[in-house]
């Protein structure tokens, strides 16, 4: 008995030096992202060429990864967070977990994409869009407003990702914008009406396939969509919500670092790179991405819309918010 | 010793330590449903009552409870007509039923999910969902159900059919009994699996408490909704489990017979063998060549415009195929290892708490992959932080989520494995180990062998642990599938899920092959090995 004890022991113990021995790697950079795997793939070997720093990534959705960033809290080995949606961002800010990006970082970037408080950078951004679909939208009035939606007219023509990370913002957006009372009343809307899918891209697809008329997503979704499928592949298009209005809210994406980062230098110098021309340039050419990228001066890929046309609501980082209330209100409705 | 009191007959130093160490096995399994209670506990009970009181959890729990009889009335009657065909009858071709019967499992049910949703949208939902699931999960019911017909004892078999019972009454009256505990074990596996399925009700649109718990974690910022709704799964699994003790008793299912072990006969169909062929080829079309040729067609079709930098290269394709068959062998031998103790103690010993430790295994399978992780990731930050993000916290993980699978294996082989040979190898002067490693591990290698398949399978095909809890910068097949198709990469997607599924099926033939059929054979055809080997000490 004693000796099954002693035995199993020094398993344990040499279990986990072997565990103790493996990630002790601290030339590299950890960095924790919300934002497309294929997209951080290139962005990352491009930032390893450009300057020797190895980048070593773990994926996830934006609040499953930002729930993981709380609980391992100082313990956390990573460095940089690269989020999908700003209020991601703001949540790590508001439990004072992100440092204070320098100046230069921040400058890059129209400020009003950016942190309030400095803490985090805006990268890249999407417009909130309906994709339609040719045949089965084709005798519809296309809705004035996003809140439109809410209507009988749409019931069963409607699909939406409720649980979807880039569905939260518009939640907070339109909270935001109208109040409490007018958003649980049209998230009430939603439920009566929509087809529910688990992202944006099953929404994307469905529509796209003919499944349902029209759904709501971040524009991106359908021009990766077509590279897809090519040209022949293509049922579908995409519809602006005009006039300011709520539904053409502009998603930020951004990344800020970490206190409690192991490597404070390379995540500075990642996050300065996310922002530069070079990295801006690999994004607005990827074609992959189909973002926005906020450097001033570079050109999106030319599917999309032009930035300077866009009429997004008029809506601060502070104003949306750090979605902590969008999922007791879609609880309420019945959407999560 | 309490411990004592509860165990039945002599306790002996030998079962002392195996007790000890079913006990932390328990131990490490308990500490994730632990820290899920725990922060349940943690919330304000009217955040609780709002959480659970809500006119959308009655239709979740509605979709649920359809599901998961529907699912698991069809693969037990599924899994226990193939195997009997399988197993029992004289076919053409004999070898490849088994395989066919096996192979689906190897097809993740995110992979036939979508190859059904793009057929027809019809097949969205409840039907979608029971098709796929069907399809998935029977091999749970066939591989305990046609190892236990494997063993069966053919000598009672043979003495009814002298006696004049016909083959259906034979069938009915003599094996079926026989076969409950397989039968009954997979089947609560499958509704158990069933509770905890996440992928394929994604793509289906069939929600359900998963699904909802992964919208809850995903939206919610904080995993306190998360184990709210974890705590009413938790309860339904007991739930579950709870019922499969009361329906299923514990006789004896050793064989009496006193001869060699010879293969239990065949029954000559006639001219009906082709009619069970033709079975067989339908079933294997919807649950094999359907998604099999939709993967296929996906290979065909990187559109025209597809200048996409996704990276599909042979190297890649390789590395991730090394991780995953790394993760998966690492992970069975962990797991299989770890079922060892409960297992034996499950066979020689059952009794009040080996009972308890057992339902305890199965408590996790209702559990979501991602549910289990979050608690170890907590676990680890809080108690042991050097385990955190180690490619060891993840194999604990795999071994935790598919105890229950290997233990239904590991017991049944030990069950059939007769205790006499033990007993006379010991009496014989053979020491503990040398009984275990000589005569108990050869006796009970198709069974052990069934148990490392399953759990190989059920690795390299997991998907949210995997995600949450895997080393950084190790990616897997399922892991690169997962990242391609949420950027709608399908096509790109296609060589891994190829490769995925193709390893699977090698590893599935791989091992019934090497470890379940021959050693068979070898029983059957050797019979004295077992015996003779200890008798010469």
């Amino acid at each position: 008995m004693k000796s099954f004890i002693k035995q199993s022991l020094l398993g344990v113990a040499s279990l986990i030096s072997l565990g103790l021995a493996l990630p002790a790697n601290a030339a590299s950079l950890i960095l924790y992202s919300a934002q497309h795997p294929q997209t951080v793939k290139l962005l990352v070997k491009d930032f390893e060429q450009a300057s020797g720093i190895s980048v070593k990534v773990r994926e996830g959705e934006g609040p499953e990864l930002v729930a993981q960033l709380m609980a391992e809290g100082k313990a956390s080995p990573a460095d940089v967070y690269f989020a999908s949606n700003s209020p991601e961002l703001m949540a790590l800010e508001g439990k004072q977990m992100l440092t204070r990006l320098p100046a230069a970082t921040l400058a890059a970037i129209p400020a009003k994409y950016n942190s309030p408080s400095g803490s985090w950078v805006g990268v890249t951004a999407r417009e909130n869009v309906l994709v339609v679909n040719n045949k089965l939208a084709a005798g519809l009035a296309m809705p004035f407003s996003l809140l439109d939606l809410a209507g009988p007219q749409w019931k069963g023509k409607l699909a939406i990702a409720p649980s979807d990370g880039d569905f939260l913002p518009l939640v907070s957006a339109v909270r935001a914008l109208k109040g409490e009372a007018a958003t649980q009343q049209w998230l009430k809307g939603l439920r009566n009406n929509a087809q529910m899918f688990d992202d944006n891209e099953g929404v994307a697809a469905a529509v796209n396939r003919g499944s349902v008329a029209v759904g709501i997503i971040n524009n991106y979704y359908l021009a990766r969509l077509q590279v897809e499928l090519g040209n022949k592949g293509m049922h579908s298009q995409l519809y602006h919500f005009g006039n300011g209005d709520v539904g053409a809210l502009l998603n930020v994406s951004g990344a800020g670092v970490l206190k409690t980062a192991h490597n404070a230098d390379a995540a500075q110098k990642f996050v300065s790179y996310l922002t530069s021309a070079r990295a801006q340039q690999v994004l607005a050419k990827s074609n992959i991405t189909f973002e926005y990228p906020l450097l001033p001066g570079i050109a999106p890929a030319p599917v999309l819309k032009p930035f300077n046309q866009l009429t997004p609501p008029a809506l601060d980082m502070q104003k949306l918010g750090d979605d902590s209330q969008a999922a007791p209100m879609l609880r309420k409705a019945g959407l999560l | 010793m309490a411990i004592h009191s509860l165990m039945p007959g002599r306790t002996t130093h030998r079962q002392g330590w195996l007790f000890a160490a079913a006990l932390a096995v328990c131990a490490v399994l308990a500490s994730p449903l632990l820290v899920i209670i725990w922060q349940a506990a943690q919330s304000d009970p009217a955040d609780f009552i709002d959480m659970l009181w809500r006119p959308l959890v009655g239709s979740l729990a509605l979709n649920t409870a359809i599901i998961v009889s529907a699912t698991t009335l069809l693969c037990g009657v599924l899994g226990l007509v193939c195997a009997w065909f399988a197993e029992r009858t004289r076919l053409p071709w004999q070898g490849l039923w088994p395989l066919l019967s096996v192979a689906p499992m190897a097809i993740p049910t995110f992979i036939s999910s979508y190859a059904w949703v793009s057929l027809s949208d019809d097949l969205q939902g409840f039907p979608g969902a029971l098709l796929v699931l069907g399809s998935a999960y029977s091999p749970l019911v066939f591989l305990p159900v046609s190892a236990a017909l494997r063993g069966l004892d053919p000598a009672l078999e043979e003495t009814a059919r002298t006696l004049g019972l016909g083959p259906w009454r034979c069938f009915f009256r003599l094996i079926l009994p026989q076969l409950r505990p397989a039968l009954l074990g997979g089947m609560l596996l499958v509704a158990l699996s069933t509770l905890s399925e996440f992928g394929a009700f994604v793509l289906l649109r069939f929600r359900t408490f998963t699904t909802e718990i992964f919208a809850e974690y995903r939206a919610g910022f904080d995993s306190h909704g998360a184990a709210q709704l974890s705590i009413v799964l938790l309860l339904v699994a007991a739930m579950l489990i709870g019922l499969e003790w009361r329906v299923r008793r514990q006789p004896s299912y050793e064989r009496r017979a006193k001869g060699a072990r010879r293969a239990p006969p065949r029954l000559e169909l006639g001219a009906r063998k082709w009619l069970v062929v033709a079975g067989f080829v339908l079933l294997s079309c919807i649950t094999l060549l359907l998604p099999l040729s939709t993967l296929a067609y996906w290979l065909t079709q990187h559109g025209d415009a597809a200048v996409s930098p996704v990276e599909v290269s042979a190297e890649l394709i390789l590395d991730a195929s090394s991780s995953s068959i790394e993760l998966g062998l690492e992970g069975a031998a962990l797991t299989v290892l770890l079922a060892l103790p409960l297992g034996y103690l499950l066979a020689r010993m059952p009794g009040r708490l080996t009972g308890l430790m057992e339902r305890l295994t199965f408590l996790v399978q209702g559990v979501p992959g991602i549910v289990i992780a979050l608690g170890l990731v907590t676990v680890s930050i809080r108690v042991v932080p050097s385990l955190y993000q180690t490619q060891f916290l993840l194999l604990l993980a795999y071994a935790i989520l598919f105890l229950p699978l290997a233990i239904v294996s590991v017991r049944s082989a030990l069950l059939q494995a007769e205790s006499r040979q033990e007993e006379l190898a010991r009496s014989l002067g053979l020491g503990s180990w040398q009984t275990w490693l000589r005569v108990l591990l050869p006796m009970a290698a198709p069974g052990l062998g069934a148990a490392a398949s399953l759990v190989f399978l059920s690795i390299v095909t997991e998907l949210t642990a995997t995600l949450l809890l895997s080393p950084i910068g190790t990616e897997t097949l399922a892991t690169q599938i997962w990242a391609d198709t949420s950027a709608m990469a399908y096509a790109a997607a296609a060589p891994y899920a190829l490769a995925l599924t193709l390893l699977s099926m090698a590893s599935t033939w791989l091992l019934m092959a090497l470890l379940g059929r021959n050693a068979i054979d070898r029983l059957a055809t050797d019979g004295h090995t077992a015996t003779g080997d200890a008798s010469h000490v």
